[in-house]
């Protein structure tokens, strides 16, 4: 029997057609991914289902009956759960509470009975949790878990996962998979968002393809290529990957020593004895889950936070104390993650954001700008970046967010940096932009700078690092040239564990 | 100092004490969903005027307090049109309805000032008011103060121990997740703003009724304000927010004392003990910044938009 089935599912935004026609069905107990690049229109059809959107035509029928979803506390009175990229979670209330508020009244009767039937559940689907936990003190993996297990209290029918793995290590993906088989054959729906098609066909038994707000295509992932779905996600005009060459470097740029560090902020975390090297002519790749260090260690590299002088180096003159401007003078380019309010500044022109970052260059002479270098310049990164913009007037926020991280990264590549800190450069860009901008990173490497790239996107590291290392709780992993580190190596380090594996196992 | 001279003002002490209470436990509430009212100082004086007209006109004490509560959460209830259904900035519609409510209040109270009422007195509770010392201190005050105990206990068992408070909590803290698990922010925001007004009502008919029975303009005397930096350096928390009430209380009185003992310093000096004393001993206490972090509403003062 079908779950669920939309049909001729249409949305209209002021500008974009978010869905166009788009017709989907699950079965009971079936996994169905759906597939597609940023503004295929995922997530709209998504917020359809679960009665956070109204769609302005189509119909959705729930287990053979036509419903119109009201709202999310509807959708779970039916039995659809669903699990949201950006959990919505509360930071400062517990495991307990938080499912609490999230359960109609009735089924509350007593915390510690909750608490109980919390463990019973985490228990069963093999996702450990302590429920009295606060839930800023979890880690990313561990809240997903709250919001899975939140779901599955209610007797879910169908569970929505909207990108859920993009937040986890390939271990914690394996356990999330296994507890999605044991639901699935339990009879349990499961509509898996995703753009990972190694994953999608690991998982799913069907897929539906959504491309510019339209279904491109269905398949059976195992029985399919991912070529062949890649093409189906992007169109036909795009080259779907790059083999880049591996470089050794030359002499160190970047050197951190023995860097240890607690900020004042009692949410983030403490460095433990960080010491790492970075060469001219070569990237370094840094993985990790987010919320391990990153974040610190980029602030010190940058200059946002300042330690011990002697800690960082560049090119062996101590900067660990300078500010961000200081360290630009000394060939520093940062691509922070936040494009908006950190990249750029959301309602400046372009233009504007151009002088940012690019102020002791002659855009800047003797304290007076010179406007017309300062338009040159930012029309030399639109159209060297193939930057999709109105022009250089065009605010930063208007922009989307893969295009908005051409610019960025263009502003800083073209100030020829002898040092370049990128993190997440491709996160949240489609595979088009994200090839230009590894492209434009190995060229710079080959014209001799040093680039360290922070990333939670493993096949990107894998792609264009020379070496690679992880982050995990503040502490760095071993580094290693990409060629010796595997994935499941890898996969240790971003858990915490740095022993060296016991089957030696070399290569991808 | 004797023992009769410390219990008189530990009495007063509680008695000055009260408003503040009032009115900053209602204006937790508030920011706890993620509202920050500046209109308190409006509010309060509102209930002082209507609270002493009513009761002038009807001559009943109790019609006087109803009436002070209803006026605060009419006021607040403006707030709330204009600062959550209309999305208003926050900070400027509470700065405008605290000069709104000053001008109306006056305007009201104008053929009301000099006017003498019959305040409301002090009911001695039986038994324990005969305990020496803590009777005369705990026990002998009016209804209004024992009122503002058991809100008290209210605030601080809701926020400790219910659903509700954990409801209000998540709209003050992420109120996009609130919404996609089905939480009604807007309503919770609305009842929270209500509550924080009706709070402040209750606090200026407390003062034109049983502190000092009679209206005078701008009777507040910045209470409001006061209220408003007690919520933020009791890190959001009831018991500190009494703690920081009877302090401020104990302060005000502590300066009449002083003067009347001949105490060698400037009377305007001596007049800002409470304020001063008051911000020290909570910043004090408030300087862990996880614990800080933690009770602090995070979406305070920013405006929700339901999604189209």
């Amino acid at each position: 029997m079908k779950r669920i089935e939309l049909t001729n599912i249409t949305k209209r935004y002021p500008g974009a057609i978010a869905n166009s026609a788009v017709g989907i069905s699950v079965d009971a107990g079936e996994i169905h991914a759906l597939l597609g690049e940023n503004g295929a229109g995922k997530s709209t059809l998504m917020k359809i289902i679960y009665g956070v959107v109204k769609p302005d035509e189509g119909e959705m029928y729930w287990e053979g009956e036509r419903v119109q979803v009201r709202g999310a506390s509807h959708a779970r009175e039916l039995g659809i759960g669903m699990v949201f990229q950006h959990f919505s979670l509360f930071e400062t209330l517990t495991v307990t509470e938080n499912i609490a508020l999230s359960l109609p009244k009735s089924d509350v009767v007593s915390m510690e009975s909750l608490k109980q039937r919390i463990e019973e559940v985490s228990t069963r689907y093999g996702m450990k949790l302590d429920p009295n936990r606060y839930v800023h003190t979890l880690s990313i993996g561990e809240q997903q878990r709250v919001e899975i297990v939140r779901c599955l209290l209610q007797d879910v029918k169908l569970l929505i996962l909207d990108e859920p793995t993009s937040v986890l290590t390939p271990q914690e993906v394996d356990t999330l998979f296994k507890t999605l088989r044991k639901l699935a054959s339990e009879g349990c729906s499961i509509l898996f968002i995703s753009h990972k098609l190694d994953e999608v066909r690991a998982l799913c038994d069907n897929a539906t393809i959504l491309r510019g707000g339209k279904v491109s295509g269905d398949c059976v992932p195992r029985e399919t290529t991912t070529d062949e779905i890649a093409r189906l996600m992007v169109g036909n005009d795009t080259p779907l990957s790059e083999e880049y060459k591996k470089a050794l470097g030359q002499e160190v740029f970047l050197r951190i020593k023995a860097l240890s560090f607690q900020s004042d902020d009692p949410f983030s975390t403490t460095l433990k004895d960080i010491s790492l090297q970075v060469k001219s002519g070569e990237i370094m790749g840094v993985a990790g889950v987010a919320g391990n260090g990153q974040e610190e260690l980029l602030n010190l590299i940058s200059g946002e936070e300042v330690c011990d002088a002697s800690a960082v180096t560049f090119a062996g003159e101590a900067v660990g104390n300078l500010g961000p401007r200081q360290r630009r003078e000394l060939g520093l380019g940062f691509v922070p993650e936040e494009r908006l309010g950190r990249g750029a500044v959301p309602d400046m022109s372009l233009a504007n954001n151009a002088l940012l970052t690019a102020y002791h260059g002659d855009l800047v002479d003797s304290g007076w700008i010179n406007s017309h270098k300062v338009k040159s310049f930012a029309a030399q990164i639109i159209e060297q970046f193939k930057v999709k913009a109105a022009g250089i007037d065009a605010q930063a926020k208007s922009l989307s967010g893969g295009n908005l991280q051409k610019y960025i990264i263009g502003r800083e590549i073209i100030q020829a940096p002898k040092l370049l800190v990128c993190s997440h450069p491709t996160w949240g860009v489609d595979i088009g932009a994200a090839i230009l901008i590894r492209h434009a990173l190995i060229a710079l490497r080959d014209q001799g700078a040093a680039i360290l790239v922070v990333s939670e996107d493993i096949d990107e590291l894998y792609s264009i690092s020379d070496r690679i290392c992880a982050i995990c709780d503040g502490e760095l992993s071993p580094v290693d040239e990409m060629k010796n580190v595997s994935i499941n190596q890898l996969g240790k380090w971003m858990a915490g564990d740095f022993s060296p594996l016991t089957n030696q196992a070399v290569g991808v | 100092m004797d023992i009769e001279l410390i219990t008189n003002i530990l009495f007063a002490t509680i008695r000055t004490g009260t408003p503040l209470l009032l009115i900053a436990l209602g204006e937790m509430v508030c920011e706890k969903s993620g509202v920050l009212n500046l209109g308190q100082e409006g509010m309060v004086l509102m209930g002082a005027v209507v609270g002493f007209m009513a009761s002038v006109i009807t001559g009943n004490l109790g019609m006087g307090i109803i009436a002070a509560v209803l006026a605060g959460a009419l006021m607040s209830l403006l707030f709330g049109f204009l600062a959550i259904s209309l999305v208003a900035n926050q900070v400027a519609t509470g700065l405008a309805l605290t000069i709104f409510g000053t001008g109306l209040s006056a305007f009201l109270g104008a053929s009301y000032v000099g006017v003498g009422i019959e305040g409301i007195t002090a009911w001695h509770l039986p038994l324990v008011s005969e305990i020496p010392v803590i009777g005369k201190i705990f026990f002998s005050h009016d209804p209004l103060v024992y009122l503002s105990w058991v809100l008290f206990g209210l605030v601080y068992w809701c926020f400790k121990r219910t659903r509700l408070g954990l409801t209000i909590r998540s709209v003050g803290e992420n109120p996009e997740a609130a919404n996609a698990i089905g939480l009604s922010v807007l309503q919770i925001r609305y009842l929270a703003v209500m509550f924080g007004g009706a709070m402040a009502g209750l606090a200026g008919g407390y003062l034109s009724l049983a502190y000092t029975p009679l209206w005078t303009e701008g009777m507040s005397a910045g209470r409001g304000w006061i209220a408003l930096a007690l919520v933020v350096f009791a890190s959001w928390k009831a018991e500190r927010i009494m703690l920081g009430a009877y302090l401020f209380g104990a302060a005000s009185i502590m300066h009449l004392v002083l003067q009347g003992l001949g105490f060698e310093a400037s009377p305007n000096l001596l007049a800002m003990l409470p304020y001063g004393a008051t911000i020290i001993v909570l910043m004090v206490l408030a300087n862990d910044a996880i614990k800080a972090k933690l009770s602090t509403p995070l979406a305070l003062g920013q405006p929700y938009r339901p999604q189209l």
